[in-house]
C-alpha cells in the first residue's frame, strides 16, 4: 500500500491515513484512504458503501407510488428533486401529461429545494474551512424554507409531495405569502454571505487554485452541476433538456472558468440568485385555482368526494391502493438538474404494478470519482476543501 | 412503439449503419428515447465511434445500468446512457450478456467515468468487465458473497 518517496533528506515511506468514515468534514459516512508524504497527499482513494441500504432493490418490491417515499431518502438534502425525477420518469413511462398548475408548483418547490441545499453546502463548506459563523446564518435561512415545505406538505424534509400525475395535496391558501416573505428577505442575506466570504483573504487563500479540474477532464469524469459549470461547461439540464415547464422560465446558466473551489463557490451563490428569479416568475404564473393532478383514471387516485359518492371512484381507489396501476412494458430515463448535478432515474417495467428495475444515477456518486484528481499532490487540508466543493451527500452515493 | 421506418430514419441509426452494418442488432424508439442493442463484440468500437465522430459527439457518459432479466436469456443487460451536450441528444446503448458467465468489455478507455459505474454493476449483478483497471466491489464490503440486485437474491431475510 505504501510507496517509497525520495526526499531531500533521504528515502522515506509514505504513510497511509484513514479519513472517516466518521469524520466531521466528510459530510457523511465517507472513508478516504490517504497516502501521505508528510502533509502532501500522494494518493486519495474514496471508499464508499457505509450508507448502502439497498434502495434500488427495495423499489422493486414496492408499487410505483410506494417507491416515492424511498426516493426522498436518496439525496436527503434535496428530497423534492428526487421525488421530481422519479415522478417524471414514471410519468414518461405512462405517457401522462400534467396540468400547468402542477408543473409550476413543482418548479417553485424544486427551486426552493435548490436554495435549501446550497445553503447547507455553503454553511458546511465554510465551517470546514474555518468560517464558523456561516453555518448558523445559512441554517437560519434554511429554516424558513423548511417551514414552507411543512406548510405545504406536512413534512419539513422527506416530503414525498410530488406524486405520479401531480402533487399529493392542494397547497394551503396563504402559502404564496410565505414564499413572498422569503423572497423579500433572502437577497439581503445572500449579500451578507458574499460580504463575509467573497473578498475574504482567508477564503480566497483556501479556495483559489485548490481542486482545479479542466473542462475536458470534467466531462471525461462525468461531472455535472456546479462542479462542471465551475470549469466553464454550460451544461444545465434545465436548459439543455428542459422538463416540467422549465422552458417557460427565464434564468441564466451560471458558469465560471477557473475550475477551482472558488469558481464552484461563485457558481453556487449565483445559482441561489437565479433560483430566486425562477421562484418569482413561478409565483406570477401559478393560477390560483386549478387541477393539481392529471386526469388519468386508474393511475391517479380519484378525489375523496368522488371515491365516496361514485362506484367507479370507489373501485379505482381500491385498485390503485391495493394492487397499484400497471405500467406499459418498456424503459425510460428522466434527468433533472438537482442541486448537485445531473440526477437521472431509469425505470424498466415488465408490465406489472411494480417496477422491474429502478436505477438512480446520482451526481454525488459520479462527482466523487474525481476526488483523487482534485486533491492528489496537494496538502491534506485541501482534501477537506475538495470534498466540500464537490458537494456530496452520502445517501446519494450509496443508496 | 413507433414505426420501423421512423427508427431507421433517425440520424444516429443511419450513421451507425453506414459505418458498420453489423453494429446495431436492434433499434427501438419509445417515448422519444432511442435504444440501440449492440452485439457485445462491437461495444468498444461502437463506443469510440459514438464519442469521436463529430456528427455524433456523445462525449458524456451519464450512466451505466445493469438489469437482470431472469429467467429470460441472455440474462443480463448493461445499458449505457450517453449524452451529446453539443447536439442536445440522449441515447441508450444496450449490451446483453449470458447468465452463466456474464462478461462485457470495459468502456473506461473511452469514458473514464465508467470506472465506478462498472464497478457498481459488477458489485450488484456480478457482470465482469474485461480490461477494467480496478474491478472490485464498491458499495458492499470486499468479502460479501452474492450479488444483491440479481432477481434470485431476496429483498430481505436470509438466503
Amino acid at each position: 500500500m505504501t510507496t517509497t518517496v525520495h526526499t531531500a533528506t533521504g528515502d522515506a515511506e509514505t504513510m497511509v491515513l484513514n479519513m472517516g468514515p466518521q469524520h466531521p468534514s466528510t459530510h457523511g459516512v465517507l472513508r478516504v484512504l490517504l497516502e501521505l508524504d508528510g502533509e502532501t497527499v500522494v494518493k486519495a482513494q474514496p471508499d464508499i458503501g457505509y450508507l448502502h441500504t439497498g434502495i434500488e432493490k427495495s423499489c422493486e418490491a414496492k408499487t410505483y407510488t410506494q417507491a416515492i417515499t424511498l426516493t426522498d431518502r436518496i439525496d436527503y438534502l434535496a428530497p423534492l428533486s428526487n421525488n421530481l425525477c422519479y415522478c417524471l420518469a414514471v410519468e414518461k413511462l405512462l405517457g401522462l401529461e400534467l396540468p400547468k398548475r402542477a408543473q409550476y408548483i413543482r418548479v417553485l418547490l424544486t427551486e426552493l429545494t435548490r436554495i435549501a441545499s446550497h445553503l447547507v453546502w455553503l454553511g458546511t463548506h465554510a465551517i470546514d474551512l474555518g468560517a464558523m459563523s456561516m453555518f448558523l446564518y445559512c441554517f437560519r435561512e434554511r429554516e424558513e424554507i423548511l417551514k414552507i415545505f411543512e406548510m405545504v406538505s406536512g413534512q419539513r424534509m422527506m416530503t414525498s409531495y410530488f406524486r405520479i400525475g401531480g402533487l399529493a395535496l392542494e397547497p394551503p391558501p396563504a402559502w404564496l405569502d410565505r414564499v413572498e416573505r422569503f423572497v423579500q428577505m433572502f437577497p439581503g442575506r445572500i449579500r451578507e454571505y458574499e460580504d463575509l466570504l467573497t473578498q475574504n483573504r482567508i477564503w480566497l487563500g483556501r479556495t483559489q487554485g485548490v481542486g482545479v479540474i479542466s473542462a475536458e477532464d470534467a466531462i471525461a469524469y462525468g461531472l455535472s452541476g456546479p462542479s462542471l459549470r465551475g470549469s466553464g461547461v454550460a451544461y444545465d439540464i434545465r436548459r439543455t433538456f428542459p422538463y416540467s415547464s422549465y422552458d417557460e422560465f427565464e434564468f441564466d446558466v451560471c458558469t465560471q472558468s477557473a475550475g477551482d473551489c472558488y469558481a464552484r463557490y461563485l457558481v453556487r451563490v449565483a445559482e441561489m440568485r437565479e433560483s430566486l428569479k425562477i421562484i418569482r416568475q413561478a409565483m406570477q404564473k401559478i393560477p390560483p385555482e386549478g387541477p393539481i393532478r392529471s386526469e388519468a383514471p386508474g393511475i391517479v387516485p380519484p378525489s375523496r368526494e368522488e371515491m365516496k359518492t361514485s362506484i367507479e371512484g370507489l373501485i379505482y381507489h381500491f385498485k390503485i391502493f391495493t394492487e397499484g396501476f400497471a405500467a406499459p412494458p418498456g424503459e425510460v430515463q428522466a434527468a433533472v438538474e438537482s442541486p448537485r448535478g445531473e440526477l437521472a432515474v431509469y425505470v424498466a417495467s415488465d408490465g406489472s404494478p411494480k417496477p422491474w428495475r429502478v436505477k438512480f444515477r446520482t451526481p454525488s456518486f459520479v462527482n466523487l470519482q474525481a476526488l483523487p484528481k482534485l486533491c492528489e499532490g496537494r496538502l491534506i487540508a485541501d482534501v477537506v476543501a475538495c470534498i466540500g466543493t464537490i458537494d456530496i451527500v452520502l445517501g446519494e452515493i450509496d443508496r | 412503439m413507433t414505426e420501423p421506418q421512423e427508427v431507421e430514419n433517425h440520424a444516429v441509426v443511419r450513421q451507425l449503419r453506414a459505418w458498420d452494418p453489423q453494429a446495431i442488432e436492434e433499434a427501438l424508439l419509445f417515448r422519444g428515447e432511442l435504444t440501440l442493442v449492440i452485439p457485445r463484440a462491437h461495444l468498444h468500437r461502437a463506443a469510440e465511434f459514438l464519442r469521436g465522430e463529430p456528427e455524433l459527439a456523445f462525449t458524456y457518459l451519464c450512466d451505466v445500468t445493469g438489469v437482470d432479466r431472469f429467467p429470460i436469456e441472455p440474462r443480463f443487460e448493461v445499458n449505457y446512457h450517453l449524452v451529446s451536450m453539443a447536439r442536445r441528444e440522449r441515447l441508450r446503448l444496450k449490451v446483453r450478456a449470458d447468465g452463466a458467465n456474464p462478461v462485457v468489455e470495459t468502456v473506461t478507455p473511452v469514458w473514464p467515468t465508467a470506472n465506478w459505474h462498472e464497478r457498481e454493476v459488477f458489485d450488484l449483478f456480478g457482470v465482469r468487465f474485461d480490461g477494467h483497471p480496478d474491478l472490485r466491489r464498491i458499495l458492499l464490503p470486499e468479502n460479501w458473497e452474492g450479488h444483491p440486485l440479481r432477481k434470485d437474491y431476496p429483498v430481505e431475510g436470509y438466503r
